[in-house]
C-alpha cells in the first residue's frame, strides 16, 4: 500500500482538487455497487444456496467488512483532511481565558476536531495551564478528544446503525462537557502537580511556527492516516463481524438478557467497573460489544461499556497522574464513570 | 551536521516517527543521527505541545503526524539542504 501511496504522489501533477473529485466518484461508486456486486458474487459466480444460513452469514461478512472499510478510508480522510485546518497550538489558544461552561463546550468540541494523540496529553496538559485554560476546561478537552473519535461512529454505524452512531456521539459529547464543568466547580486546581505550574510559568509564551499545510499536503496528512488506521484496526473489524455474522444465525440471543438486560439495574455500573481498567481503542472493543449486543446485552449498557473502556484506562491514568495528584485523579474516574453510568441507565430506559 | 530531534514521550507513535526519520536520513545519506527527547518539561521547553513532533535545529518540521517514508525523505531533505 505505501508504493501505492507513493506512486500516487509521485504522479500528482493536476490540481488536487481534480484528485480529489475523481476519488469522491470512485467512492461513491463502490460504495453504491457493492450490494449488488456480492449478490452477483454469492449468487451468480459461487452459485451458494439461497436459503442456507451459512451461505446468508458469509454474504453478511463480505457486505459488512468490506462496507464498513470503504466507509472507514472515506471518513478517516474526510475528517484528517478538515482536521489539518486545526492544530493543538492553535486549539490552546482558543481556549485560553475561556470563562467555564461556554468553555467546556468548546473543548469539548475541539477535543473532537484537533489531531491529537493521546500520549501527548502531559505536554499538552502543561501548554494549557500556560496558556491560562481553567482546569475543568481542559478536562473536558482531554475526555472528549479519545472518547468521540471517527473510528467509533464509523464501526457503530456500520454495526448497528445510524441512531446509535447518533447517541454515541451526543452522549460522549455531553459527558465531556458536563464532566469538566463538575470537575471544573469543585476546585481542585491544589491537586495540579507543582512541577507542572513550574514548567508552565517557564514555556515560551508563543509557539512553534503554525505550519500551514498546502492540498497536498493536506491530501498526505489524510492518505497517511488511512493507512495507519486501516493498518491498526483491520484484525477487529473482521473479528466484529465474523461475530455478528456467526451469531446472527445461530446463537441464541437471550443469553444476557436475564443478567444484563434492561431490567438488571446492577447490570450498567458491573459493566462500567469492568471496562474502565480494560485498555483499548474503539476498534478494539468492537469485537467484544458485537458479541455481547448479539447474546442480549442491553444497548445502553453495552454503550456504558464502550465508553468506559475508550474513555478511561490504566495507560491513560498513569499519564495522568503524572500531572494530577490522586485526589484530583481519583475525583476525575469518579465523575467520569458515574456519567457513563448514567448514560447507560438512561438509554436503557430510552431505547426499545 | 544539524540536530535532527524527535520529540514525544515515548509512545508507539514516537517510535514510529523515530524509525522513519532515521531511515529518511539514512536513505539521504545524512551523517545525522535522530536524537530523542522524551521529557515533559524538555518538550514544552521547545514549544511544543502535540507529539510526536519533528525539529531540525530547534526549528519545528511537523507535529501530532507520522509521514510516509517518501514524504519525509521529501520534507528532510529540503529543509537541510536549504540550510546548507
Amino acid at each position: 500500500m505505501s508504493t501505492l501511496a507513493a506512486h500516487i504522489r509521485s504522479r500528482r501533477t493536476a490540481h488536487p482538487l481534480v484528485g480529489l473529485t475523481i476519488a469522491a466518484v470512485v467512492w461513491l461508486v463502490l460504495y453504491h455497487e457493492l450490494l449488488p456486486f456480492w449478490n452477483w458474487v454469492c449468487g451468480t459466480v459461487l452459485q451458494l444456496p439461497a436459503d442456507a444460513r451459512w451461505a446468508e452469514a458469509l454474504h453478511f461478512f463480505l457486505y459488512d467488512t468490506t462496507k464498513i472499510l470503504l466507509l472507514l478510508v472515506g471518513i478517516i480522510f474526510i475528517v484528517r483532511v478538515l482536521r489539518s485546518f486545526i492544530s493543538l497550538e492553535r486549539t490552546r489558544q482558543l481556549l485560553g481565558g475561556r470563562r467555564e461552561g461556554i468553555g467546556n463546550v468548546a473543548a469539548a468540541t475541539l477535543g473532537v476536531a484537533t489531531p491529537f494523540c493521546s500520549c501527548s496529553a502531559v505536554p499538552a496538559f502543561i501548554g494549557f495551564v500556560a496558556a491560562g485554560v481553567p482546569l475543568g476546561v481542559t478536562l473536558s478537552f482531554l475526555i472528549a478528544s479519545p472518547l468521540v473519535n471517527e473510528v467509533a461512529i464509523v464501526l457503530l454505524f456500520g454495526l448497528f446503525g445510524y441512531e446509535i452512531a447518533a447517541i454515541y456521539i451526543a452522549a460522549g459529547l455531553s459527558l465531556a462537557i458536563v464532566a469538566g464543568f463538575i470537575l471544573g466547580r469543585l476546585h481542585l486546581e491544589r491537586y495540579v502537580e507543582p512541577w507542572v505550574l513550574e514548567a508552565a510559568a517557564v514555556a515560551p509564551g508563543g509557539t512553534q511556527g503554525e505550519l500551514r499545510p498546502t492540498w497536498n499536503e493536506r491530501i498526505d496528512l489524510g492518505i497517511d492516516e488511512v493507512r495507519t488506521i486501516i493498518g491498526k484496526v483491520w484484525p477487529y473489524l473482521l473479528a466484529a463481524v465474523a461475530v455478528g455474522a456467526v451469531i446472527h444465525g445461530w446463537v441464541p440471543t437471550d443469553f444476557f438478557t436475564e443478567i444484563a438486560g434492561p431490567n438488571n439495574p446492577l447490570a450498567v455500573p458491573v459493566a462500567v467497573l469492568v471496562g474502565v481498567p480494560l485498555y483499548s481503542n474503539a476498534a478494539g472493543v468492537m469485537p467484544l460489544v458485537e458479541a455481547l449486543h448479539a447474546s442480549g446485552m442491553a444497548m445502553g449498557t453495552l454503550l456504558a461499556f464502550m465508553m468506559s473502556v475508550v474513555a478511561l484506562s490504566l495507560p491513560e491514568m498513569i499519564l495522568l497522574r503524572r500531572v494530577l495528584r490522586i485526589p484530583l485523579l481519583a475525583t476525575y474516574i469518579g465523575v467520569v464513570a458515574s456519567g457513563i453510568v448514567l448514560i447507560g441507565f438512561f438509554f436503557n430506559a430510552v431505547i426499545e | 551536521m544539524h540536530t535532527v530531534k524527535v520529540l514525544g514521550p515515548g509512545c508507539r507513535n514516537c517510535e514510529r516517527l523515530t524509525d522513519i526519520t532515521e531511515q529518511a536520513l539514512t536513505a539521504l545519506g545524512r551523517p545525522e543521527r535522530v536524537e530523542k527527547v522524551t521529557d515533559p518539561v524538555e518538550i514544552v521547553a521547545h514549544g511544543i505541545y502535540s507529539t510526536p513532533a519533528l525539529m531540525v535545529d530547534d526549528e519545528l518540521v511537523m507535529s501530532a503526524r507520522i509521514p510516509a517514508l517518501v514524504t519525509l525523505e521529501e520534507i528532510l531533505g529540503d529543509r537541510l539542504s536549504n540550510m546548507e
